[in-house]
């Protein structure tokens, strides 16, 4: 895949890069880049190399080959903030924590001390609740909060130290249809008003085809990475996979179908059959 | 019961509570009663060695409460974590036995270890305890924010670049140096209850992490100073009233959150989570 022209404007680059893990390559050649402002999902089935490119990028694992670059845009030096909303975050229903405490945890939870109090502190926490449109629960245990309402808190706790890069592992696996489409929505729109690149893991694309600015699709260990136009279509989809697959529109839904006979064709028809279980 | 002799048992037994309250939160939030009871345990063969070689109980009980706390967060702890407490709790405790076993002191002293006493806390011990209270109180203040984010989700703490496994060791040496406190009145057995009874109750009535530690320490100095009286006016054993209070207090918790009508899943949830 050829990858676009580096504009200075990029948050992320990820050029050529090649992971090994236990001898075995996991994910190779793999390369796109993602501005400020914009929001990307990595699509692809259990076992595709979703996990590896995510936390190579955050610097978990090491690429063998290959780079990933994070900017600033100021060009300040030290390393630009990235955040993460990591897969599993299980919330006690009886902690004693309100939802705007998790997210000023975000901005100062690793620090040491108390936390004295601080107008600047709870203004900045405060913002971060009206972006994700959690006001209206903010005062409540964040523990007893439905899926939806905590996937908002937690991206809260994630953006209030103004990363560059947010990297969210599979946010909206849990979540009902309608959730999992307000989330989307809301991600893009972070994307745009707080000036920060979005990627996210997700093995169903279809909450997502309508408001992310750009895929990475992974098959095989490859990728295949565009706007949705230009990646969901069977000719790049049958390379990516090396043999013949359709794109179907179903209503509103997209359905990648690999032809029968392909020794992984079950894994793939998990895939497809993402959007039925959220249905 | 405020005469002099009483002095050394109300100034402890203030400071104890002190400790408990907050440190108690921590092992509620982090689910970690386990350890909590662990760690007492080991730390009483520690005073019954003391005794047997004639030396102060506050040293060994430091140091095998050291030797608890390397048990608890050096043992294989992969697969379950409890088997490694576990495996610890009986090691030494099968210590205590052999110690006691070898002094020829009063059973009472056995009686005192396990399950407290309130004559006989001597003044003599309240600077190291005082020190101890302190020092527990300002890391406690230090590490507040990443310990309550470790107790919250270790997930979250990791990618907010907190290190879960220092957490853990920096929470087992603030409960070992609770234990070392509170033992010598409440009696190890019964050092546990003060640690979970109070916080647990506090939790389910706050809403906020701070507040959960105010009203623990409140609840854990109304519980020790009530069993102190109680047990100096009736001369039942004080672990009987540290245990029954502290459960009360739960209970209390328990019983007016469901009066104010919070969510049954509220209380549910903090139930299971004990």
């Amino acid at each position: 895949m050829a990858v676009r022209d580096a504009p200075t404007t990029s948050a992320l680059v990820v050029d050529r890069i090649e992971v090994v893990l236990g001898g075995r390559p996991i994910i190779s050649n793999v390369s796109f880049l993602l501005g400020r402002g914009e929001f990307a999902g990595v699509i692809g089935a259990n076992g595709a190399g979703k996990t590896t490119l995510l936390r190579t990028i955050l610097g978990l694992e090491r690429a063998s080959q290959g780079t990933v670059q994070i900017h600033d845009a100021t060009g300040s030096a030290g390393r630009p903030r990235v955040g993460y909303v990591p897969q599993k975050v299980l919330l006690d229903p009886s902690l004693p924590l309100r939802a705007r405490d998790l997210v000023a945890l975000g901005l100062d939870g690793h620090r040491l001390g108390l936390p004295l109090p601080s107008p600047a502190r709870d203004r900045l926490v405060a913002e971060m609740l009206e972006a994700v449109d959690a006001q209206d629960f903010a005062d409540e245990r964040v523990g007893t909060l439905s899926g939806g309402q905590q996937q908002r808190i937690l991206i809260a706790h994630a953006l209030i130290r103004r990363p560059v890069l947010l990297v969210m592992d599979e946010p909206l696996a849990s979540l009902d249809v309608h959730s999992a489409a307000s989330v989307a929505a809301l991600l893009a729109h972070l994307a745009k008003t707080q000036d920060v690149a979005i990627l996210l893991s997700a093995h169903d694309m279809n909450p997502l085809v309508g408001v992310m600015d750009r895929i990475v699709y992974l098959a095989n260990g490859h990728a295949a990475e565009g706007s949705v136009e230009e990646v969901l279509r069977g000719d790049v989809l049958s390379e990516l996979y090396g043999h013949h697959v359709d794109v179907i529109r179903v209503h509103d839904r997209i359905v990648v179908v690999v032809a029968p006979g392909d020794p992984s064709a079950t894994d793939h028809a998990t895939l497809l059959s993402g959007g039925r279980e959220t249905d | 019961m405020f005469a002099g002799f009483m002095l050394g048992t109300w100034m402890v037994g203030t400071l104890a509570a002190l400790v408990a309250g907050v440190v108690g939160v921590f092992v509620v939030l982090r689910g970690s009663a386990f350890a909590a009871h662990t760690l007492p345990l080991s730390a009483f063969p520690g005073a019954a060695a003391a005794s047997l070689v004639g030396r102060s109980q506050i040293l060994g009980m430091v140091l095998f409460a050291g030797v608890g706390v390397v048990g608890i967060a050096r043992l294989p702890r992969r697969d379950d974590h409890d088997v490694g407490t576990a495996l610890t709790l009986v090691t030494l405790l099968g210590l205590g036995a052999l110690f006691l076993s070898l002094t020829n002191g009063y059973a009472s002293e056995v009686y005192a270890l396990l399950f407290g006493q309130v004559l006989g806390v001597g003044v003599r011990d309240l600077t190291v305890v005082a020190i101890m209270g302190a020092v527990a109180i300002a890391a406690t203040a230090v590490f507040y924010r990443p310990l309550l984010l470790t107790s919250i989700s270790s997930e979250l703490a990791e990618a907010q670049g907190v290190s879960c496994e220092q957490m853990d060791v920096i929470f087992l040496i603030l409960l070992a140096l609770t234990t070392v406190m509170t033992l010598p009145i409440v009696g190890a057995l019964l050092v546990f209850s003060l640690l979970v009874g109070p916080p647990a109750a506090a939790r389910m009535l706050t809403k906020t992490p701070l507040h959960t530690v105010l009203l623990s320490v409140v609840l854990a100095l109304l519980v020790t100073w009530l069993a102190i009286a109680l047990s100096y006016l009736t001369n039942w054993p004080i672990g009987f009233f540290v245990g029954a209070l502290g459960a009360l207090a739960y209970g209390a918790g328990v019983a007016w959150s469901a009066w104010r009508g919070r969510s049954r899943r509220d209380v549910a949830g903090a139930t299971r989570a004990i």
